[in-house]
């Protein structure tokens, strides 16, 4: 073997090494739950449309698009509003599944009705608050107006 | 803290949550190929150098690899669809390259201080039948990584007779020759490390034990210079792991390990409270504990003088002629390095161990070396994606944990081989030759795998229509 072959087989072995690694961090790259930033953002609605496909009408301007949390174990996280309903507590298929150990595992729901977005509570023992009131029956959530859920706190946002 | 996973069965894994979760298995096929183009490509590159023809048995070693390989990726398609695409074809690639620089070593193995004959390449591709043995073994027994949360305190006994063996056994049995370090168990020609599975029974069991405990462990208590340092009363838990690894630093001549272990526990302690105080402490005390055993115990104190003094007195031909002609290979093979079978990483003592990492940076130059550790870097950064993404605590530990381990361990080897800490005798994950170290690593690897199948499994779908049954079956 001379030594011009061989200086290219070691060099091209570098080279294939090297596509190697940035291949995988293509994979990284391409990969959807390794693109996920701080903070998390979860999905608003449990059946997300793909994004070629025209998203709904948009709410006019005034209205909220993000429910975020501002204190409690989630703190950080905000959830996209769009015209599915929010499900709040400690179950596993809520929309947002709350580490609280005040919540009820189905505490409340946030759902959108005539361009507004109503907090109802279902049925909770700790109860849910919207500012100091206790939530008795389905009430509208002004944008910024704190929720509370035991520990946790929501507002929305615009 | 327990949740139940609850999995109806009308769960359709081709509903419209699937395209966000799909399991990727066909990437990691893909990558696996590559990764194994690759180790072919190194073995013929061994051969054309060393006897300028593709080397003999060059067939039956990659058919072997190549099986075993797809082995693994079958399993992780039944037993843990989710997991994530790299991770395997990650370190079947540092698994590979193990064997190829095996190879590439027993060829000229007469040359050797420690002997190698030509059927190392062979025993090692049995070492990597049984750690691919025990990756598929651990998905299949460990279905969730909180399962072994109930073993918290019976592996962490595990672990510290594992560790503790070696140093109570006598020298003869114990005592890796030539280097002092009391690590391994003889039994006529076999040896086992025991600490290569201790450090993965303590990384479980820590986990264990921090999701218990800490909420107290991140209680604040005076704050200094701006650094909320823990209660005195707290201190209990860190202090034993210190005392513990000082004393595997003096009575088993092993400071790589010992920094391990410390180092282990602090940064899950750090994991598990977010407070840095705990690593600001944790590295106060080693270091204070280490430079204190290197005074008053000569063993301990000959390797900080190899460290700080290689090339002064008797030193390069006596004490540190093996990191002074590691330092030689690795200089020799400059940037791009002399090929594979090119150099003469021979002349190191203990090459095809524990300092296999400087064999290859004599053949790959600086240029292999750093796609060497950046392959490292991208298992421990899809360990540590996992830890993210899981949702139990306990998971998330070990998986953060297992993740650091195995950074910390590429660390202190390569610090030590080139000089920035104190070279001890730690074998490379992967690459070193040898049995116990793989077959830990490959369980280690399997652990992730089974942390990152459950952190990205879709969850269940919601119940849609209240009233209706469901039928929910427990993992």
């Amino acid at each position: 073997m001379s030594e011009l072959s061989l200086t290219i087989i070691r060099v091209a072995f570098l080279a294939v090494l090297w596509l190697f690694v940035i291949a995988a961090i293509g994979v990284v790259r391409t990969d959807l739950l390794g693109s996920a930033g701080m903070p998390r953002r979860v999905r608003g609605s449990r059946q997300p449309q793909p994004l070629r496909q025209p998203r709904p009408p948009r709410p006019g301007r005034g209205s909220p698009r993000l429910l975020v949390v501002t204190a409690g174990a989630l703190k950080g996280t905000s959830v996209d509003l769009n015209q599915q309903q929010i499900t709040l507590g400690r179950a596993n298929d809520a929309t947002l599944v709350l580490h609280d150990d005040y919540a009820s595992s189905r505490h409340a729901r946030i759902f959108p009705q005539d361009g507004q977005w109503i907090v109802e509570d279902l049925g909770s023992t700790n109860g849910t608050y919207l500012d100091r009131q206790k939530v008795t029956r389905p009430t509208p959530v002004p944008v910024g107006v704190p929720i509370r859920i035991g520990k946790t706190v929501l507002e929305l946002r615009r | 803290m327990s949740s139940i996973t609850a999995r109806s069965p009308a769960v359709d894994p081709t509903g419209p949550l699937a395209p966000a979760v799909r399991g990727r298995r066909r990437t990691e096929l893909l990558m696996l190929v590559f990764a194994l183009g690759l180790v072919a490509f190194a073995f013929a590159n061994v051969g054309y150098s060393l006897k300028g023809r593709l080397p003999s048995p060059m067939a039956e070693y990659l058919g072997v690899f190549a099986g075993l390989v797809l082995v693994a990726h079958l399993a992780v398609r039944r037993f843990a669809p989710f997991a994530d695409p790299l991770l395997l074809p990650l370190a079947a690639l540092l698994n590979g390259l193990g064997v190829a620089m095996t190879y590439r070593l027993a060829a000229q193995g007469n040359l050797l201080s420690v002997r190698m004959s030509p059927s190392a390449t062979g025993i090692q591709l049995v070492y990597t039948a049984v750690g691919i043995g025990c990756l598929v073994a651990v998905l299949i027994v460990i279905r969730e990584p909180r399962m072994l949360q109930r073993y918290t305190y019976t592996l962490g006994a595990i672990g510290l007779a594992l560790i503790a063996v070696p140093a109570l056994l006598p020298a003869s049995i114990s005592e890796v020759p030539g280097t002092g370090a009391k690590v391994q168990i003889r039994l006529s020609s076999f040896t086992v490390q025991p600490e290569e599975f201790a450090k993965l029974a303590l990384a479980v069991s820590f986990a264990g034990y921090l999701v218990a405990k800490r909420d107290v462990l991140a209680l604040a208590g005076r704050r200094v210079l701006g650094i909320d340092l823990p209660r005195a009363r707290d201190l209990g838990p860190i202090v034993a792991i210190w005392v513990a690894s000082l004393l595997l630093l003096v009575f088993e001549s092993d400071v790589g390990t010992s920094a391990l272990f410390m180092g282990l526990f602090v940064a899950m302690l750090y994991i598990a409270t977010s407070r840095t105080s705990w690593l600001l402490l944790g590295f106060v005390m080693f270091v204070a504990g280490a430079f204190a055993a290197s005074k008053a115990f000569s063993h301990v104190g000959e390797r900080f003088d190899i460290w700080l003094h290689p090339f002064a007195g008797q030193n390069p031909s006596h004490n540190a002629y093996q990191l002074v002609q590691g330092l030689y290979g690795m200089a020799s093979g400059g940037l791009l390095g002399k090929g594979l079978g090119g150099g003469q990483p021979y002349i190191t003592p203990l090459v095809q161990s524990d300092l296999v990492f400087t064999a290859f940076g004599e053949e790959l130059g600086l240029a292999g070396l750093m796609a060497i550790l950046l392959v490292y870097g991208l298992i421990v950064q899809r360990g540590l994606r996992s830890a993210m993404s899981v949702k139990d605590p306990f998971s998330k530990l070990l998986a953060g944990g297992l993740s650091f381990m195995l950074a910390l361990q590429v660390f202190v080897i390569v610090g030590g081989v080139s000089r920035l800490i104190p070279l001890t005798g730690i074998t490379t994950p992967f690459l070193s030759q040898g049995g116990s170290s793989l077959a830990a690593s490959w369980i280690l690897i399997a652990l992730l795998v089974r942390a990152s199948d459950t952190a990205r499994r879709p969850p269940p779908r919601p119940i849609q229509e209240e009233g209706v049954t469901q039928v929910v079956t427990l993992p």
